[in-house]
């Protein structure tokens, strides 16, 4: 019988399935960080067991360090001490941690696709839900509560219903100015912010195809974001290409064998989806979002919609949301003045990123009532960019930038935007608080970030290339 | 944490909007302590504080005339992070069950894994609950896990949960004792597949 890619992937790792409920699913490597995890040992400890397989899990600081002075201890101290904790459950476990002051520290979803630890065939999890970036090198990731993150520390194993399974098709060539994260504000727009909800996406077409590996990342990364359990996208050769060589990528005659496994990692022809979506990528625009959900997006080029095109049933969520961000129903968004411009988080802070925004950026000057944080997805994203120049690029345009860490994605550290400003924002959502006790997030790309940090205000990229 | 649900019958708090996300139930700045104790003196935080930490009277959980052990949310309920933090922070603050017509995935399978009960209900049934409660506030509702029944003004629906949720639910077993159980199996597991 035909199978499609998660299947492929889900069978082989299926240990039993329970009648008439869950499948035991073994997980090949788990990802940790300081603010999911210390429950999660104190609930090891307190049954009084070992971890299982302490080699299986990465861990790294990035929820909330510093981006400035990492060298320093911590200021803030339950952030200190949720830091600390981390470093001493470690040693204690015998896992391996790339905290601060490591070479490999960074977000948990860029460090783990750029030290080859992130491999096409596998399952990974991270008590993050955003651990769905890790499916771009086709293989299944997702999210857990720190119940499951125990539940992996204790067994290697989680308890999983087999999800639904949807496709979405991307076709056609992107137009001028719209990249990977347009794709898929543009995606999320459309089947809205719970549309995938039970389902995990498998992303295909020729624009899919056509896409870096980055890019592919920044997809996955957002899946989620339309109520996904993950998102994936089969490995090409785009994949093998990228991995090859890295820190934990298998080398000589276990690449060979590897990459013979990977390359029967597809949807077979005729494989049955609950569910199929094909999106002309000619349709994209350049996209932002103007409310609190990720689902809230629209072409910077577009009109927020009249309270008359809402839902009935959706307007007085509808109505609370645009009260919050202080903009006008029926409204156009272009011309509107951004205080903050926030290019990081683990959906736009690799390398590609930066270096998509340094060659708009290069010569120019950010506008007077504009703050620009720029915050590098990990330690080697920040030396690569030091190496090619980009921070003197940044620097001369009168941007800020620091060290890595999720940073203003969520404002748990300092880096938060004050109450009422906006903040055009490369991270993937825009709740209510989300970088700071009201604070107001725009949703956009890392180019649109660009221009509206030389603009001063949401601006249409196209008329500046 | 009160381990085993079966029979809640209490009156409901109702928080009648759509897609309350995880940053709402549980800001992200509240997410520094490293128990799992606590969390529900800052459910809502933002909603149901000013900045200087009093009361927003319009808010629902601000409002005597609504208590009671289950919370009703509109639909796409725990939306957004995988934080468990919003889980034990409706738990902490004294609810067991949750009812919504939709939740995200993540956030129901903390809350089964932390006995907060996630009743997805129709969402004609949604309506007929938010209208019980806004007529009275002191209006009852019954859900029966056993029977899989979420009832109000003696008008019931049944609800999905699957069995094995169900048994761990009833008992007050967690996933952790079963994987532990079938440790065996799981090394016999990684033999055959290294
Ligand atoms: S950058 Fe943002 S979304 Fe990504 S892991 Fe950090 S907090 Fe989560």
């Amino acid at each position: 019988m035909p199978k499609t890619l998660f299947e492929k992937i889900w069978d082989k790792h299926v240990v039993k399935t329970i009648e008439g409920g869950p499948s035991v699913l073994y997980i090949d490597t788990q990802f940790i960080h300081e603010v999911t995890s210390p429950q999660a040992f104190k609930g090891i400890e307190k049954r009084g067991i070992e971890v299982f397989r302490p080699k299986q899990i990465v861990a790294t600081a990035d929820h909330n360090v510093p981006t400035l002075h990492q060298e320093l201890p911590i200021k803030e101290e339950l952030s200190r001490v949720q830091v600390e904790k981390l470093i001493e459950n470690c040693k204690k476990h015998g896992v391996e941690l790339y905290g601060l002051g490591h070479p490999y520290q960074g977000i948990v979803h860029v460090i783990g696709p750029e030290l080859g630890v992130t491999q096409p065939g596998q399952t990974y999890v991270c008590g993050d839900s955003h651990t769905s970036t890790h499916g771009a090198f086709g293989s299944i990731a997702f999210g857990i509560g720190t119940s499951e993150v125990e539940m992996v520390m204790a067994t290697q194993c989680l308890m999983q219903s087999k999800p639904k399974l949807m496709r979405i098709n991307v076709e056609g060539t992107l137009g001028k100015g719209v990249v990977s994260k347009d794709i898929i504000l543009y995606i999320i727009a459309h089947i809205s912010a719970s549309g995938a909800t039970g389902y995990f996406v498998e992303f295909a077409g020729s624009a899919i195809r056509s896409l870096s590996m980055e890019s592919r990342m920044t997809i996955c990364n957002m899946s989620i974001e339309m109520g996904a359990r993950g998102g994936m996208i089969a490995p090409d050769q785009t994949t093998f290409d990228y991995i090859k060589g890295r820190q934990f990528a298998p080398k000589g005659a276990d690449w060979d064998k590897k990459l013979a496994q990977w390359k029967e990692l597809y949807s077979d022809e005729g494989a049955k989806f609950d569910k199929e979506i094909t999106i002309n990528a000619a349709d994209i625009e350049p996209m932002i979002t103007y409310g609190t959900n990720p689902g809230m997006g629209i072409s910077v080029a577009g009109h927020i919609p009249a309270e008359s095109e809402i839902e009935t049933k959706e307007q007085p969520a509808y109505r609370k949301s645009l009260d919050y961000m202080g903009l006008a129903a029926g409204s156009e968004i272009k011309g509107k003045k951004v205080d903050y411009v926030f290019i990081g988080s683990c959906t736009n802070s690799r390398i590609e990123d930066l270096r998509l925004v340094a060659s708009f950026v290069k010569g120019k000057k950010k506008a007077d009532n504009v703050e620009v944080w720029v915050v590098p997805g990990s330690k080697q994203v920040e030396k690569q960019a030091i190496e090619e120049g980009i921070d003197k690029v940044f620097e001369a345009a009168g941007f800020n930038l620091r060290q890595p860490g999720c940073s203003a994605c969520l404002g748990m550290n300092e880096d938060k935007i004050p109450a009422g400003k906006y903040c055009i924002s490369t991270s993937n959502r825009n709740f209510e608080g989300r970088q700071g006790p009201n604070a107001r997030t725009l949703l956009a790309s890392p180019l649109t970030a660009a221009v509206a940090a030389i603009t001063g205000e949401v601006a249409d990229i196209r008329e500046f290339i | 944490m009160s381990k085993s649900i079966n029979k809640i019958n209490s009156t409901a708090v109702p928080l009648n909007l759509e897609n309350v996300d995880t940053d709402q139930i549980i800001p992200a700045r509240f997410l520094k302590a490293t128990s799992r104790e606590g969390f529900g003196e800052n459910l809502f935080r933002d909603w149901r504080y000013n900045s200087d930490g009093t009361p927003k009277k319009d808010f629902v959980l601000n409002n005597p005339a609504y208590k009671g052990k289950i919370l009703v949310g509109g639909k796409n309920f725990g939306c957004g992070s995988s934080r468990e933090h919003a889980a034990w922070a409706i738990k902490d603050a004294g609810f067991d069950v949750v009812v919504s017509s939709f939740f995200a995935d993540i956030f129901k399978n903390n809350a089964l894994n932390n006995f907060l009960l996630p009743v997805t209900v129709s969402d004609a049934f949604l309506t007929k609950i938010f209208a019980a409660i806004e007529k009275d506030a002191a209006a009852e509702i019954k859900v029966d896990l056993e029977a899989q029944t979420i009832s109000v003004n003696g008008e019931s629906e049944k609800f999905e949960i699957n069995n094995y949720k169900k048994t761990c639910l009833l008992n007050g077993y967690d996933d952790i004792d079963y994987l532990l159980s079938i440790k065996g199996e799981i090394e016999a597991f990684e033999k055959a597949h290294s």
